[in-house]
């Protein structure tokens, strides 16, 4: 028997796994007994944290972009294409140029997508860094502010890389006192719950930065509407924000056929997995990890990264007929993620499901420490390397 | 004879019981958008941060509270959407 491992999502979680798994099932793979196939809509491998980079430090998109093909070992197949709908009764993929791939089992690491136009007025008055695209706009509407005020904020949530929009806010303060602008600039952050993050601890620790800096904070403020003729954008709380700059993060969701093959339910389309094996709703051969889980993490490369061994121990166990053992026999909720405070200070996010993060104080180091990150994450966390 | 408020009936309920913060408060405001002035919603959630939050939320959005009850394992706070 051959076992056919399916992977759809050419991201973070869906690359690593791939590339584990073709280095701990080396053997059968040469021998025929397993086959690794990756599926991704493009073929290429964006390092997504970069993004923000292009807005606030001078990245270009080009240097966040390799071909996945690259970047995967020689066992694992890369099918390029786009995913229609999983067929569980035939244990299927089937895409939308008609080609049909079997699985035995099938790890989900689809991500999250962005729905800007899921607001009105969002795409002509608003700005995001969560594509390439939309960061070099907000770049270039920063490079054209000259003072005003600046709403920064979240348009629902779950969202990825939670700390983002608190870090552009920290980072746009910091720009714009370099620039002399500062005094002539209101910066405002919107927060949709009750605190400035949803973790209580790092809440502590950057409502007092917001303070110190002269960010305004607003909690419960969930945005409705934008008013373009007016320059407003109005909370569903009945709060209204005057706005010359508007950042928000746009409205997410897990992949549309996820809920179209009753994987996930409408309408967020997030995968019910379970917090520990992240095997999806209870099936023994279905996994997910990254963005696409509902699991109460962050959206995050690194939450992906830590899940994948996880997935990858738990597959190669059921090719061998054991149970999962060892350090990665379940996910105890690993997350670690560098946090930009501004003024080249930064500090570091680390927890699990049972320890909240205790945030260092903000110093050089954490902020450099990201800075090579990003420049080394594909010859590293990809390959599995860290 | 003295009038007793009749306890408003429950039209929708939310079960955000598994779900962690902010998860039921964020599926309360859903149900709120989707509903229509009058709903009194009822969420229950086993997050321990619900109980604060969610009726701080109502507060600021200016809809009413009408109760929170410990049940069985889990809180239930209903509210009734009033704009």
């Amino acid at each position: 028997m051959v076992d056919r491992i399916l992977i759809l999502g050419g991201g973070v979680g869906g690359t690593l796994t791939a590339n584990l798994l073709a280095k701990q099932l080396k053997r059968r793979i040469d021998a025929g007994q397993a086959t690794v196939t990756v599926v991704d809509a493009t073929g290429a491998h964006v390092y997504q944290p970069g993004f923000m980079y292009i807005a606030m430090g001078g990245e270009k998109a080009e240097n966040l972009q390799k071909r996945e093909r690259a970047l995967l070992d020689k066992r694992v197949s890369l099918v390029t294409g786009v995913v229609d709908r999983v067929n569980e009764t035939a244990r299927t993929v089937g895409l939308t140029d008609g080609t049909v791939l079997p699985y035995d089992h099938l790890v989900l690491a689809t991500g999250s997508r962005i729905l800007p136009e899921a607001i009105e007025h969002f795409e002509t008055e608003a700005h995001h860094f969560y594509s390439a695209e939309g960061a070099a706009r907000l770049r270039t509407a920063l490079d054209a502010f000259q003072g005003g005020t600046i709403v920064v904020g979240i348009a629902s949530m779950p969202y990825k890389c939670p700390p983002a929009p608190l870090e552009v806010s920290f980072l746009i303060e910091s720009e714009l006192r370099e620039r002399g602008l500062r005094a002539k600039t209101e910066l405002h952050y919107c927060s949709p719950i009750g605190r400035a993050f949803t973790i209580e601890s790092v809440s502590e620790m950057a409502t007092p930065i917001l303070e110190e800096k002269g960010i305004e904070l607003h909690t419960f403020f969930n945005v409705e509407t934008i008013d373009p003729e007016r320059k407003v954008v109005e909370s569903l709380e009945g709060e209204e924000l005057p706005y010359d700059l508007l950042i928000l993060v746009p409205p997410h969701k897990g992949a549309q056929f996820l809920i179209d093959s009753g994987l996930a339910p409408a309408p967020g389309g997030w995968l019910p997995t379970d917090r520990h094996t992240l095997k999806v709703g209870g099936r023994p051969n279905v996994y997910a990890l990254g963005d696409a889980t509902d699991l109460p993490l962050s959206k995050a490369g690194s939450t992906a990264h830590f899940e994948a061994p996880v997935v990858v121990e738990g597959i190669v166990a059921a090719v061998e007929g054991r149970a999962p053992a060892g350090k990665h026999a379940e996910y105890e909720g690993k997350v670690m993620c560098f946090f930009e405070i501004g003024d080249n200070k930064g500090t570091l996010l680390q927890f699990d499901y049972d320890h909240p993060p205790e945030p260092p104080k903000p110093n050089q180091l954490w902020h450099l420490g990201k800075l090579v990150f990003n420049k080394t994450y594909f010859h590293t966390v990809p390959k599995g390397r860290v | 004879m003295t009038e007793v408020a009749a306890a408003p009936t429950i039209t929708r309920t939310i079960d955000a019981r598994g779900s962690y913060c902010p998860g039921p408060l964020m599926e309360l405001i859903r149900a709120i958008r989707e509903g229509q002035v009058g709903d009194v919603l009822a969420v229950r959630s086993t997050d321990s941060g619900s109980r604060v939050d969610i009726p701080k939320w109502i507060e600021k959005a200016g809809h009413r509270l009408v109760g929170v009850e410990t049940r069985d394992g889990f809180d239930e706070i209903v509210v009734e959407k009033v704009r």
